[in-house]
């Protein structure tokens, strides 16, 4: 080891240097992971195989199905392709905004880069490289499976891997080129704290409105081609989204020109060179903007907080409340509404409702006939099932990561002398209320659009009560047993191993309590058929008892647990 | 006053806190010095009830942490080295919440907020979120909390970190005063000089035990090192790279 002062350094750091610490820090955490559960680690690749298997399945009929009709076959194919990555390309570039705010300003590793000797250039590149890792794995491992159902279906060859590779390197490289840009341009206009705000806002309500749109688009109607006049409007509709312009169409007709043997490498060509292009023009932007945009995201926002008259309604009305309480709650309110990670997820909230009611209200249930009894109450029975995913899927959102979002400050809620039931309290009733509000909301107005039968809109009701108090503690418990105390953004809580391991819980205990009604209400319609009157029988009593307890159970246990677990938490 | 009887942590088979001993009484400023790693923070933060010792005894103004913890750490203030708070809160509104985990709220805390704030130069922040404070004012404003609620005993972890001269000198005057009134201090500090200036006794730690305790007499005394400073005393019990080893260093 030297410390000679008069040694200078014989090169500069490249790519390589500046992000081997990250690559290292990843191989670390996988041998960790590896080493450490092994229980998880076969869940995940269970879970993994399963998505996979399930797309490559889904992809292989849907083109195996095209590839039969005779001459739109091929178009079609490359038309599902093109609308794919186009999709693909709307996520990325959204995803790239957020990446790169963290990448090239937030990160912890930042300042001590900056101030290293290290050239502007390979920096640019090297942080270019680790957004495009970040924001785009989760699309790789979806188009994975998608291209090797094309690969097989179409014959693509060993080579096939190779082209795929080529096609989607320049086509993942441009929406990182562009989001970096976009977000340089505005750490240089707001502070980076308010343009983190407004980046989640922004993708959070581009991302809401492109399922509103797609939703609202009534996609099922393509299923129906008898609703077109003719073959050539049903072809135009295909080709609605696409433009010659599009990355995306590059891509999907350069990948389809290797399927179908078609000599033509423009495509290919188009997209190396826009994305070469763009990162010359993303450098040259980097090198003048980022110096000053850093030094802007070292400065806080207009930070000032007012004494809201909305607090003075709040503590009025919790005033009947112990003061620890109160405090817990008021606190958790406001640092949720002041929090853009946290309260724009109410806007995906919306849109998922609206799809949800506007799904049921899409049902072709009444079209002028007269719908049978047995129909009406299947529905709404599955109805509560759909209600309950949606529930559990809200849940997962808002309550899960209630305790994680705790983490840096665990050490002054250890060191006081809080009772940790007033803490799990305040976290289950701010969490679970509005849900068991939300949740009587939907299923009233979604059975009353059913003309749910009387007996079914009671059962629902109450079903509805006791799943929405037993998944709110379900997420709690599960949330404080896999903390995620390290992140900084709440929306990424849910998708953890915890996040998904609740997710699998809920749903068990939605399928237990389908299966425990599903006897009676089979009943229920058996005396219909008869010709007796449905109402209430031993086995619809027993039944209902039978939901009781196990929604008690699964609202007690879990809670103990997250107790005991909270008290052992070591901060 | 703190008593630790035997106090001990482990992690898996290293071992932080080696069966320490120590009784604080009411009344006395007590330091706490070690190397980087010695085991003072796992210490402090089994004392303010954080981590769960894997053996011993801890008892805060005479009642037990393990037995009554709520008891026990409502007569403590912790003050920790790292300032972390709820950044979307004011800071008022994070003393307000705190107040209420101590199950004090109304007029009397708003008051004794804005007495707090006021010393700390903090008022003209108080509706501010507390993620706009330097590291600085997020330190003084957990002093501020860790006195809320008038506390028998104070725990604190480094506690000059990041403050201003004049912070600092406040926060060396508010301790003694504190102490002078019967109340009891546990400070953890590299900062030698204070060490000196303000301990009433000293504890020496290193690989988690403690290796010399007391005034500062009394740990010349043990060391058998003359009229020494803390400085001095310090290096002898722990080991430090000479003036030559040094020079080597840089020469190589």
């Amino acid at each position: 080891m030297s410390f000679s002062i008069v040694e200078a350094p014989t090169r500069s750091a490249g790519v390589l240097d500046i992000l081997g610490p990250k690559w290292r820090s990843f191989r670390a955490r996988l041998r960790r992971e590896r080493s450490g559960a092994g229980a998880r680690t076969i869940l995940l690749i269970l879970l993994g195989a399963g998505f996979w298997t399930a797309v490559f399945g889904v992809s292989y009929r849907v083109l195996k199905y095209f590839k039969g009709v005779e001459e739109i076959g091929p178009l079609l194919a490359g038309k599902l392709l093109a609308v794919g990555l186009l999709s693909f390309v709307a996520i990325l570039l959204l995803s790239n905004l957020v990446t790169a705010l963290s990448t090239f300003f937030l990160a912890k590793d930042l300042d001590m880069l900056v101030a290293a000797p290290v050239d502007w250039i390979w920096f640019y590149l090297a942080k270019l490289a680790e957004t495009l890792a970040h924001s785009s794995w989760m699309v790789v491992l979806m188009v994975v499976p998608i291209l090797t159902a094309y690969g097989v279906v179409f014959g693509g060859g060993p080579l096939f891997p190779l082209v795929a590779l080529a096609t989607l390197l320049p086509f993942f490289l441009l929406p990182t080129v562009i989001g970096s840009v976009i977000t340089l341009v505005l750490v240089n206009v707001f502070p980076a704290r308010r343009a983190r705000d407004l980046l989640s806002l922004v993708a959070l309500s581009v991302m809401a409105g492109l399922v509103l749109f797609l939703r609202l688009a009534q996609p099922e109607q393509l299923a129906r081609p008898e609703g077109y006049r003719n073959l050539l409007e049903f072809i135009a509709s295909l080709r609605a989204p696409s433009h010659p312009l599009l990355p995306s169409e590059w891509a999907a007709s350069a990948l389809m020109n290797w399927l179908l043997r078609v000599r033509d490498p423009l495509p290919l060509l188009l997209l190396w060179s826009t994305a070469a292009a763009f990162i010359v023009v993303g450098a040259s932007l980097h090198r003048r903007l980022y110096m000053p945009g850093f030094t802007k995201s070292q400065e806080g926002a207009n930070t000032a907080a007012g004494r809201a008259a909305w607090h003075r309604a709040v503590r009025l009305l919790l005033g009947w409340l112990p003061v620890t309480r109160r405090e817990f709650v008021l606190k958790d309110l406001k640092v949720f509404f002041r929090d853009a990670t946290q309260w724009s997820q109410l806007i995906l909230l919306a849109v998922l409702l609206i799809v949800y009611v506007f799904n049921i209200k899409a049902l072709p249930l009444y079209t002028g006939e007269r719908v049978p009894y047995v129909l009406v109450t299947l529905v709404v029975f599955l109805n509560q099932g759909l209600g309950g995913f949606v529930l559990s899927a809200i849940a997962a959102r808002f309550i899960f990561p209630s305790v994680s979002l705790e983490g840096r400050q665990l050490w002054l809620l250890r060191s006081s002398p809080l009772d940790l039931r007033a803490m799990l309290w305040s976290k289950y009733w701010v969490g679970t209320l509005p849900l068991l509000a939300l949740a009587l909301g939907i299923g009233v107005i979604t059975n009353r659009m059913l003309h749910a039968p009387p007996f079914m809109m009671l059962l629902s009701t109450i079903t509805t009560v006791c799943y929405t108090l037993a998944v709110g503690a379900l997420a709690l418990g599960l949330g404080v047993l896999f903390p995620q105390f390290e992140t900084e953004n709440a929306a990424q809580i849910p998708t953890s191993f915890g996040g998904l391991v609740f997710m699998m819980a809920a749903v068990s205990l939605l399928t237990l309590i389908i299966v425990i009604e599903a006897v009676p209400i089979a009943e229920q319609l058996r005396i219909w058929q008869a010709g007796g009157q449905p109402g209430s029988s031993p086995s619809l009593l027993l039944a209902m008892g039978a939901v009781f307890l196990v929604c008690a159970l699964a609202t007690v246990l879990p809670l103990r647990s997250g107790l005991r677990r909270l008290a052992a938490l070591e901060a | 006053m703190i008593e630790l009887n035997n106090l001990t942590k482990r992690y898996g088979r290293f071992t932080a806190v080696d069966g320490i001993n120590l009784t604080i009484p009411a009344g006395e400023l007590y330091g706490m010095l070690g190397p980087n790693g010695a085991g003072k923070t796992t210490t402090m933060r089994m004392i303010a009830g954080i981590l769960q010792p894997t053996a011993g005894s801890i008892r805060i103004a005479g009642i037990d942490l393990r037995t009554d913890p709520i008891g026990a750490k409502s007569r403590l203030g912790f003050i920790p080295d790292r300032p972390f708070v709820y950044d979307k809160l004011t800071g008022a509104e994070f003393l307000r919440f705190v107040a209420g985990l101590y199950g004090q709220g109304g007029v009397v805390i708003d008051r004794r907020i804005d007495e707090l704030l006021e010393l700390f130069e903090l008022l003209p922040w108080r509706d501010e979120l507390t993620e706009s404070y330097s590291h600085g004012m997020r330190q003084k404003l957990i002093i501020s909390s860790a006195l809320l609620h008038r506390p028998e005993v104070i725990v604190v972890d480094e506690p000059m970190i990041g403050l201003d001269p004049k912070s600092a000198r406040l926060l060396k005057d508010l301790l003694r005063q504190f102490v002078n009134r019967g109340g009891t201090v546990l400070m953890s500090t590299h900062t030698l000089e204070i060490a000196e200036a303000m301990c009433d006794r000293i504890a020496i730690v290193q690989g988690g035990k403690i290796v010399a305790a007391g005034t500062m007499d009394e740990l010349r005394v043990q060391t058998s090192t003359g009229d020494a400073s803390l400085e001095e005393l310090f290096l002898k019990l722990t080991g430090g790279l000479s003036e030559w080893e040094l020079s080597e260093l840089f020469d190589r």
